[in-house]
């Protein structure tokens, strides 16, 4: 009985977090823009500098007709949604946030593989809406979201095989737990190719062309409306905090600190993950979008060579430190 | 996997299964059905969806069989690649909403008796390989990360190499193919 609510509440503490921290994100997203922009960002609801604007948002996207083109596949364009904001709830829990056993939703033998092939089926669920919703918007989008996926989906495999190199274990409290400081400059180039992919991989600015508005108007998610539009925002913001909370694990120490890593691992763990989440937004406000062509050629001659080279480097260091 | 859930149903144990061994028959039956679904519908890109869940049923029954790494292979080489690719072909091949007419080939026929005798010949070998063989739940780990890399590096070193080499062929031909017809234009 005890194990049984200790996976309860294990997982509900998981679900709360996936319901709050996407939402954390996209109103720091809001503000973070408006004042790099000059702008003051949403400022009326709930009061204190618009906090309640997303609710207000989810509030609003729930009272929206739920329309279904004519011409869609029903039951595909319909279970899209899920597709693309499921995978991330898993995810999230694997990430392990402290040191001690509790501070995991679910310890995952061989975590990195599980991450990593749990986000890829995220994309499914773009790919399902792209194709299902019977608009050549649409189907462009997904072709885009198919494409760049292919591409980004191999440096960011190198990337994390070369931490799991360094570490000798492919489960991520094992990472943590082998972690020394000088992984950070070891693995840099790792973690830059690993947090640039993921960006690719999440449709994020200056990675967006799937969803480019100005040309193709949303892309994979032109033709929903109501709640499932709001899934769909959902997860991509999901998507942030489990690429920054991966990062921060994989590369960054994750719950290591400079000091009070005992009882305050937690803290160093959200503390970086939402600086990452900062950099995720910063460069959503300073990069235009890349082209198609640049976005495969950054992939396939400058990511991928650079990941190699650091499976490499990881490699030799492994071998001479031994 | 289908083969396996049949193999262990017809050892002794069968009269008494255990939950694991429901859920893994289980699990196979929704396999088995997906990847007939798969063959023949004929819309195409309900095919290739169908075809997720017939390989992430596969998945499952790795895990139930304590494969834990062999299943997120899985999930991450075909769920989030091949299909994604199949995908992308069937979306350049402007795959139509609703039902492709054409998509029945007269080949049925063969294709039908090909996959009975390839069905037939995985059973006997799964069934004769494996026919006392159990999975001990409560013993050691048998199919962790690190059991299946030292047997994959300690037993099976040079099938592994062969295959390593095999994919680098495929991989250096299917550059030249491409770059053969750039130089064509």
């Amino acid at each position: 009985m005890n194990d049984a609510l200790d996976v309860a509440v294990r997982l509900l503490i998981v679900f709360g977090l996936f319901l709050v921290l996407p939402l954390v994100v996209g109103q720091t997203e809001h503000k973070v823009m408006a004042h790099m922009q000059g702008r003051l960002g949403p400022m009326y609801a709930g009061g204190f500098h618009g906090w309640a604007q997303l609710v207000a948002d989810g509030v609003k996207f729930a009272q929206k007709e739920d329309v279904v083109p004519k011409d869609a596949d029903r039951r595909v364009f319909q279970i899209a949604p899920a597709v693309a904001l499921l995978p991330y709830l898993l995810v999230l829990l694997a990430i392990p946030i402290g040191p001690s056993e509790g501070a995991v939703g679910q310890v995952v033998d061989a975590g990195i593989f599980f991450v990593l092939a749990v986000m890829g089926v995220g994309v499914l669920g773009s790919l399902m809406a792209g194709w299902a919703s019977a608009n050549k918007f649409s189907l462009l989008g997904g072709l885009r979201t198919a494409a760049q996926l292919l591409a980004y989906e191999l440096p960011m495999l190198l990337a994390a095989a070369s931490v799991a190199m360094a570490a000798g274990t492919v489960s991520l409290p094992g990472i943590l737990n082998a972690f020394e400081w000088w992984w950070l400059p070891w693995q840099i180039v790792g973690a830059i190719v690993f947090f640039v992919a993921g960006l690719a991989e999440l449709q994020r600015p200056p990675f967006d062309m799937p969803v480019a508005d100005s040309e193709i108007i949303f892309g994979a998610y032109t033709e929903y409306t109501g709640l499932r539009f709001a899934l769909f925002l959902l997860a991509e913001y999901a998507g942030i905090v489990v690429l920054c909370g991966l990062t921060t694990v994989l590369f960054l120490g994750g719950w290591h600190g400079p000091f009070g890593a005992d009882g305050l691992g937690w803290v160093w763990t959200l503390l970086k993950t939402a600086v990452l989440a900062f950099v995720v937004i910063w460069l959503r406000v300073t990069y235009p979008r890349l082209r198609e062509d640049q976005l495969q050629k950054l992939a396939w001659t400058t990511l991928v060579p650079l990941a190699l080279a650091q499976i490499a480097l990881t490699g030799i260091v492994k071998v001479a430190i031994q | 996997m289908i083969l396996a859930a049949q193999a262990a149903a017809e050892t002794p144990g069968f009269l008494s299964p255990s939950g694991v061994e429901i859920v893994f028959l289980l699990v196979g039956l929704v396999t088995l059905g997906a990847a007939v679904v798969t063959v023949t519908t004929r819309q195409l890109v309900h095919a290739a969806l169908w075809l997720v869940v017939a390989l992430g049923g596969l998945a499952v029954e790795y895990l139930l069989l304590t494969a834990e790494f062999i299943a997120w292979v899985q999930v991450l080489i075909y769920v989030g690649s091949v299909v994604v690719l199949l995908l992308f072909g069937l979306m350049l091949t402007k795959a139509p909403i609703g039902r492709s007419p054409d998509a029945d080939s007269g080949n049925r026929p063969v294709a039908l008796g090909v996959a009975l005798a390839a069905a037939a010949a995985l059973v006997w070998v799964v069934v004769d390989a494996f026919r006392t063989t159990w999975i001990d739940l409560d013993g050691a780990v048998q199919g962790s990360t690190e059991v299946t890399g030292a047997t994959l590096f300690k037993h099976w070193v040079l099938p592994f190499e062969a295959l390593s080499v095999l994919l680098l062929a495929a991989l250096v031909g299917a550059i030249v193919l491409s770059r053969k017809k750039e130089q064509e234009r």
